[in-house]
Order: structure tokens, then C-alpha cells, then sequence
């Protein structure tokens, strides 16, 4: 029975869904022709503030305020990534031996890493400062950065990793990022406007220092959401590769780790 | 039969968003309910790409084309960001937690993973080595 329970749950959800979806998706405008006022309107508000990248206009700027809970929606769930996988005292065995990351690496991966690592990371700083004129922005730019640093590992090994990134400035970068964000809405409250207004000169259209705070905000993005991924996959790898696998024995051991665990 | 894009969009969100709620139900192992879970979420992403889509429009980035030139609708694009931002962490803290849960209880099918009461009452029973302090 317990075996057929999500099964009868799904099967009893899915007929739910089927009669609501169907509804649903027949009152749907048929897409491609109706008129988007909404998209009119946006498009008008990125050119008032002479922001190329509608998109990003409204990420930002028209919908700024909704970024900011975005944003530490992703700086909470990094926290609680980072705090769930935290190396335990008991799980240290400092005694066992670690392997550190892929030491027989090909020696032609570790060029291409290493060649690709300053590539990488130029075209994630220009995404992130490019993002209110081309495609792309601080959340874009940031995964390329941190896609970077991970290049790193594949060149080299955990430890270069560490070292390209210790974890200290990692969490001051990220903590920066977030807070970077909600500073720039309270310039527009000292500016005497609301927050998060786009109070900044917005220069001269299509120039790198345009758009008044937009492209302030996509660093203040870049750096949360690079340091985000770099501190979660490299509590990933830490588990994968500093932790030391207890395989095959799921009897006494592990009660013995589950009763450590508690404490 | 020009009207069968739109359509096939809608569809091909609601095909998505099914194929991941059948893995959610069947799964077997943790990390493939939480792939799973992001198949589902990534029906969401057509789907507002779909409501956005305008026949003819181009991307709404104005550095190289006209002010007037017919473009896709950027609220739901920008929507869509949101959606892959929040989703990509919610699989990072779920595989946290599927990692914490295969060190604590050495199993990762959830069909056969029991409430935490039901365990700690079971250890109970059992005397734990290292559990004096």
C-alpha cells in the first residue's frame, strides 16, 4: 500500500490537473497575434530611462523592487545550501586519506582550463557591464564568472580552487552583492524619491554609463550571484571529495554516524 | 493552420510540465525527484515565453534596431529570469537536503524514507554507540 500511495496520489492529482488545465489552457489567448499593452508600456519606460535592454529595464528598474526579494530568495537559499552541507567536526577524519580532486588530470584539459579561465572571466565582467545595452546582465554574467572559477578546478585541483576563491571573500563578496542591491534603493530614498528609483543621470542612449542604476545593480547582482555559485557547487565538491564514502556498510556504521550526528 | 504554433507552445508546456510530474510521482532516488522537479518548473518557462510571443518580433533589446520594430514581450521575459533564478536555487538547497538525507539515514528512495518521529523512535530502542555524552 505504501508502495502504491504516490502512485494513487498522482493518479487522483493528474485527473485534477487534466480538468483545470484543460479549462485553463482553452481560456488562454491564442499567443503570437493578440496585443501585449503591458509590453507597450514597458518598452516606453525603458526608453524614458534610455535602457537599451528592455528586458533588464524591467528586471531592474520598473520592477526593481521585485528583484531585491529575487535576490535574497537566492541569498537564503545559498546560506542554507552552505550551512547544510558544512563539514561536521566527526566528519573531518583528518586521519583517513583525502583526495583533494581529479590529480591525473589530461595535460591538454589543463591548458584548455587554463587558457579558458581568463577568457571566461573577461566575458562574464563584460556581460555584467554590458547587461542594460546587449542580452545578458548581473545574474547572467554572474554564472559565467563563476563558471570561471570552476575552470580552475578542472586545470588544476580543489586546493587552487580554494585559493582562486577563499571562502572568506567569497561570503563578503556575496554578502556585499545583496546589501550593494538594497544601498542603491535607499540612495533613491535620501535622494528624496522612492526607493529604488532611478534617480542616476541616464546619460547618453546605448553608452556603457547609461541607464542610471541599472548597470550599479547588475554588478551589485554579478557579485551576489558569482559568489552564490561558486560557495554552493564548492560545498558540492567539498562533500564529493573531502568527505571519505562509507560504501557497503549501511549496518552498525552508520547508527554510529547517525548517533554522532545529533550531537 | 497558421494558428497551430501557439498551440504546439501551450502544449509542448503542459507535455513538459506532465513528463516531470510523472517522474516526481515514480522516483525512486532523491536527486532524480529534484531533476524532476526542475523538468516540471521548466514547463513554467515555456509557457511565459509562449503568453510573450508575438508572431514576427525579435528580441527587446533596442541598441541596434528601431524604436518601432515589433518585439516579444519583455515583462514575461523578465519573469522567466526570476523563474530560472529562484529555480536554480531551490534545486541547490533540495540537493543539500537530499545530501544531509543520505548521510543520515543511508537512503535516498522516497517511498522509503519514514517521518523523522518514526526513526528517532526506532534508534531509541537501540543502543547507539557514542551517544553516552
Amino acid at each position: 500500500m505504501r508502495r502504491r500511495l504516490p502512485l494513487v496520489l498522482g493518479a487522483v492529482g493528474a485527473v485534477a490537473l487534466a480538468v483545470v488545465g484543460v479549462r485553463a489552457f482553452l481560456g488562454l489567448p491564442g499567443a503570437g497575434e493578440v496585443p501585449h499593452p503591458y509590453a507597450a508600456r514597458a518598452v516606453a519606460a525603458a526608453y524614458a530611462h534610455t535602457t537599451p535592454n528592455a528586458v533588464v529595464s524591467v528586471t531592474l528598474d520598473q520592477r526593481g523592487f521585485d528583484t531585491l526579494g529575487e535576490e535574497f530568495v537566492l541569498l537564503a537559499a545559498a546560506i542554507g545550501t552552505v550551512l547544510l552541507l558544512r563539514r561536521l567536526a566527526e566528519e573531518a577524519h583528518e586521519d583517513r586519506p583525502h583526495d583533494y580532486g581529479p590529480e591525473d588530470v589530461f595535460e591538454a584539459v589543463r591548458l584548455v582550463g587554463a587558457l579558458l579561465l581568463p577568457a571566461a572571466l573577461l566575458v562574464g565582467g563584460y556581460v555584467v557591464l554590458h547587461g542594460h545595452l546587449s542580452p545578458g546582465g548581473g545574474f547572467q554574467g554572474g554564472t559565467v564568472l563563476a563558471s570561471g572559477l570552476y575552470l580552475a578546478y578542472l586545470a588544476a585541483d580543489y586546493r587552487t580552487l580554494e585559493r582562486l576563491g577563499p571562502p572568506g571573500v567569497l561570503d563578503t563578496a556575496e554578502g556585499v552583492g545583496a546589501l550593494g542591491y538594497a544601498a542603491v534603493g535607499f540612495a533613491g530614498l535620501i535622494g528624496g524619491s522612492a526607493y529604488l528609483a532611478n534617480d542616476l543621470p541616464h546619460g547618453v542612449w546605448n553608452s556603457l554609463l547609461s541607464a542610471g542604476t541599472v548597470p550599479v545593480l547588475n554588478v551589485a547582482i554579478g557579485l551576489e550571484v558569482g559568489a552564490a555559485f561558486v560557495l554552493v557547487v564548492a560545498k558540492f565538491l567539498e562533500q564529493a571529495l573531502l568527505v571519505p564514502r562509507e560504501d557497503g556498510d549501511d549496518g552498525g556504521d552508520r547508527d554510529a554516524t547517525a548517533g554522532e550526528g545529533e550531537h | 493552420m497558421a494558428d497551430v504554433l501557439p498551440w504546439l507552445l501551450y502544449a509542448g508546456a503542459g507535455w513538459i510540465f506532465l513528463a516531470g510530474l510523472y517522474g516526481l510521482v515514480t522516483s525512486r532516488h532523491l536527486v532524480h525527484t529534484v531533476v524532476c522537479l526542475s523538468v516540471t518548473q521548466s514547463a513554467t518557462y515555456l509557457l511565459l515565453l509562449a503568453v510573450g510571443w508575438t508572431r514576427g518580433g525579435t528580441a527587446p533589446i533596442f541598441a541596434d534596431i528601431g524604436r518601432h520594430r515589433r518585439v516579444v514581450d519583455p515583462v514575461v521575459q523578465a519573469m522567466t529570469l526570476t523563474d530560472v533564478v529562484v529555480g536554480a536555487a531551490m534545486t541547490a538547497l533540495l540537493l543539500a537536503l537530499s545530501v544531509q538525507v543520505a548521510k543520515r539515514r543511508g537512503c535516498v528512495d522516497p517511498r522509503l524514507l519514514r517521518s523523522l518521529e518514526q526513526e528517532s523512535e526506532e534508534e531509541r530502542g537501540r543502543p547507539a554507540p557514542g551517544r553516552s555524552g
